[in-house]
């Protein structure tokens, strides 16, 4: 029973990180109804900017500060860059595609996708890039319960991934901008119609989405040790695949979603073959949609004519 | 898309679309040009194009370019078959590549040592068949879920039906499709005795094939099942109204695309005598998509030219620094010439972007030697060119990339100033891109051809989005 929790809670350590980026991928659904392509790669750029926030400092074996002024650091400078370059995204390469037909922002999204990590690969090199993350956080030291045990890292990524979540569901449920959102999702003609600044809406979704993948991307620093420029892909598609079974632009769906994911594959590792993991989330993806089309927590559109 | 679920319905307004295309003429006798062209009639058009493909290697080319024009070909018949799916149905797939997959591994099964012990090797008048029949069902199957989901959420299911095919080559029954390995030792294109091994044989074959599928697609197009397609992407509620069966048209979708696809695997297997599981991952589709794009989404000789150019650039071009050079500085020359006028204005800027290298090199120089150490990379007489004009310092890479934030930072303000500052912002941003061309780009082919494509994407898609060919459609109001 014990390796069944201790995959539990690995599961849900990678599952919250999943939701956060499927959260803001489902939030930019939600306001321009756009498969956002690249955003797991800004997840990448988060995950190297944190890598370079520790090379700043000296690199992991000595560091200059202390540890947690690190960490503040590191999300803080991920979550405002990653903000900023989805920002510029939005605004260079979206906004002008606002009214065209359907498949030009899709296109033009993979072209960003395409562009960043490529971008990224020249930038910074081909090579593996690894955080040391037990040289400066000591991963023996957690929560043991029984023969379970969650590290420091898993706790710091789900006390921070919760915060994050309670944050923003606050966010868009209580405030005046969340209120916006929630408007512009609506119906993006009508929100014009009453006011609401539509352009600041959707380049305040993108911040808040792109800051939450750039957080992520360290988390996974952290967790996962290394970063290269393809990392992105992979995690953008789980993230995907977790807003869609949570249903697209549902911001508790994506939750769920990305919970579910975490622990399905942690799980598929665990018990049967981790060759298989891929295969077999993007099975239960497929299966999902077909029997639920609109995901598990989201609405069932209906058809206007 | 098939059906916005929101907001007005985007569609295409004949009219509108007529008045809007033609207006598209090129302007003076190359109009003329074009609009007899279109009096001709597609298939001498097809005829000449086709008969231009096969004079062409006798003009020497060599077997480096004739692999290029061979990949090109399988590349525009992958674009082709998809323009059934994305251009006519208005059906996003984005897991087409799975049936170029599908198509070279089951051909490489059925014509290899790989199952048995001694393997099959079927001919190819079976084994072609054979394969295109299958994939016409397992595209079948991938559509079914068109029935239910619509838009984006079927890219998505496809997505991860494409996704899944590359997982599921890496690592289920690796004895059989061998793992990350692949399969080799494929058979060549075998029937009757003869068979075709030299690149020569296969580019012909190839030819053929093209000329073939298109002319077949071009009288689908105009077929009921070609018309039917169009009026399910235009608008399925009202195609069911006229009594269209819908999910049936779909799915015919479908199936044609995945057969097109299925040809395509095959007659790459046979040419690469080897099939590998990252041969038909995401960068693949995306170019694939990126010749429909460019060449303009539900247009034949569209999607086909795109794929061509994209494939001739990404494979053939980017590959050698003289010839990605010529390529670099040629498409700035033209979209320069294209973009500024008066010429008053483009001689200005050249002339002081020329002025502009001159002096910050000698300055440069006289400051330091070693900040033009480096020289230029490009090969050939554009090396020779450039020597005094642009600085290569001697550690070109760090300084090359810093050079291409700031210029995809400048690039960005270029788009949103004024004219007027344009006109002045953009001697530096030449410079500044000859620069990083020099020290950066040109020396990693591999990762400039994959930034070149997404940057192609990215512009086309804002320039123009119908693409070459394509269309526009306009958004009718409901």
């Amino acid at each position: 029973m014990g390796f069944f929790f201790q995959e539990l809670v690995n599961g849900i350590t990678t599952g919250a990180l999943y939701a956060l980026v499927a959260l803001g991928f489902s939030m930019v659904y939600g306001v321009l109804k756009l498969l956002n392509f690249a955003h797991g790669d800004l997840y990448m750029v988060g995950a190297y900017v944190g890598f370079f926030v520790i090379q700043f400092f000296g690199g992991a074996a000595d560091l200059s500060i202390a540890v947690p002024l690190l960490l503040v650091i590191m999300f803080v400078a991920a979550a405002g860059l990653v903000g900023g370059l989805g920002v510029a995204i939005e605004r260079f390469a979206y906004r002008p595609l606002r009214d065209a037909p359907r498949i030009a922002p899709l296109i033009t999204a993979i072209g960003v996708s395409f562009f960043l990590e490529s971008s990224a690969l020249l930038l910074f090199g081909g090579q593996f890039r690894v955080y040391n993350t037990s040289e400066f956080i000591s991963l023996s030291s957690g929560i043991r319960i029984g023969s379970v045990t969650i590290d420091s890292v898993q706790i710091l990524v789900l006390v921070l991934g919760l915060a994050l979540m309670t944050g923003l569901r606050l966010l868009v449920n209580r405030t005046r901008l969340g209120k916006q959102m929630r408007a512009v999702a609506a119906d993006r003609e009508a929100a014009e119609m009453l006011g609401i600044n539509v352009n600041f809406v959707i380049t305040a979704t993108f911040l808040l989405g792109s800051a939450l993948a750039g957080i992520a991307g360290v988390m996974g620093g952290l967790l996962f040790n290394t970063v290269t420029s393809t990392i992105g892909f992979i995690v953008g598609l789980k993230a995907f695949t977790a807003a869609v079974v949570g249903g697209i632009g549902s911001i508790p769906g994506a939750m769920l979603g990305g919970l579910l994911i975490g622990i399905a594959e942690s799980m598929v590792t665990g018990y049967i073959s981790s060759t298989y993991t891929n295969l077999i989330v993007f099975g239960l993806l497929i299966v999902v949609m077909l029997v639920r089309p609109s995901g598990l927590l989201g609405r069932v559109q209906l058809q206007k004519v | 898309m098939s059906v916005e679920s929101q907001g007005p319905q985007v569609g295409a307004d004949e009219w509108v679309a007529r008045q809007a295309r033609r207006r598209e003429y090129l302007p003076s006798w190359l109009g003329s040009a074009q609009r007899a062209g279109e009096r001709v009639g597609w298939w001498p058009r097809l005829a000449v194009a086709g008969l231009a493909a096969v004079v062409l290697p006798s003009l020497g080319l060599g077997g480096f370019q004739l692999q290029v024009g061979i990949d090109a070909m399988v590349i525009a018949l992958l674009a082709v078959g998809l323009n059934i799916v994305v251009g006519w149905a208005g059906l996003l797939d984005l897991g087409y590549i799975a049936f170029f997959g599908f198509g070279a591994y089951g051909f490489a099964l059925l014509s290899s040592n790989q199952i048995g012990t001694t393997g099959i090797h079927l001919p190819a008048y079976l084994s072609v068949p054979i394969v295109m029949i299958v994939a016409a069902l397992l595209g079948l199957a991938v559509g079914l879920p068109s029935r239910r989901l619509i838009g984006d959420y079927l890219a998505i299911v496809t997505l991860f039906f494409g996704e899944a095919f590359v997982e599921f080559t890496n690592n289920v029954a690796p004895s059989k499709l061998g793992g990350p390995n692949g399969i080799t030792g494929i058979d060549p294109i075998r029937a009757f005795g003869w068979q075709l091994t030299s690149n020569f044989g296969y580019y012909y074959l190839m030819v053929i094939v093209l000329v073939v599928v298109m002319a077949v697609l071009r009288l689908l197009e105009s077929s009921r099942t070609g018309r039917a397609w169009r009026a399910v992407r235009e608008d399925p509620l009202a195609a069911a109204s006229m009594t269209i069966p819908v999910n049936r048209v779909k799915l015919a979708a479908f199936a044609a695309g995945a057969v097109v696809a299925g040809l395509a695997g095959t007659l790459y297997a046979a040419q690469q005598a080897s099939v590998f599981p990252t041969d038909f991952d995401t960068p693949i589709l995306i170019l694939i998509y990126a010749g429909l794009i460019l060449g303009g989404a539900g247009s034949i000789a569209g999607a086909c030219l795109g794929a061509l150019v994209v494939m001739v650039i990404y494979d053939g071009l980017l590959r050698s620094p003289a010839e990605s050079g010529y390529l670099f500085y040629g498409l700035i020359l033209l979209t320069l010439l294209a973009k500024l006028r008066p010429w008053r204005r483009l001689a200005g800027v050249l002339a002081a972007t020329v002025a502009l290298g001159l002096a910050a090199h000698a300055i440069a120089k006289a400051i330091s030697a070693s900040a033009v150490a480096g020289g230029p990379q490009s090969g050939g007489w554009i090396a020779d060119a450039l020597r005094d004009w642009v600085i290569v310092p001697a550690k070109a890479q760090p300084a090359g990339n810093w050079g291409f934030v700031v210029l995809v930072c400048v690039l960005i303000t270029l788009v949103q100033v004024s004219s007027r500052w344009r006109t002045i912002l953009l001697p530096p941003t030449l410079f500044l891109a000859s620069f990083v061309w020099e020290t950066t780009l040109v020396v990693q082919p591999s990762v400039t051809r994959q930034l070149m494509i997404g940057a192609i994407l990215i512009v086309m898609m804002n320039a123009r989005p119908q693409g070459l060919l394509g269309q526009r459609r306009v958004e009718a109001l409901t």
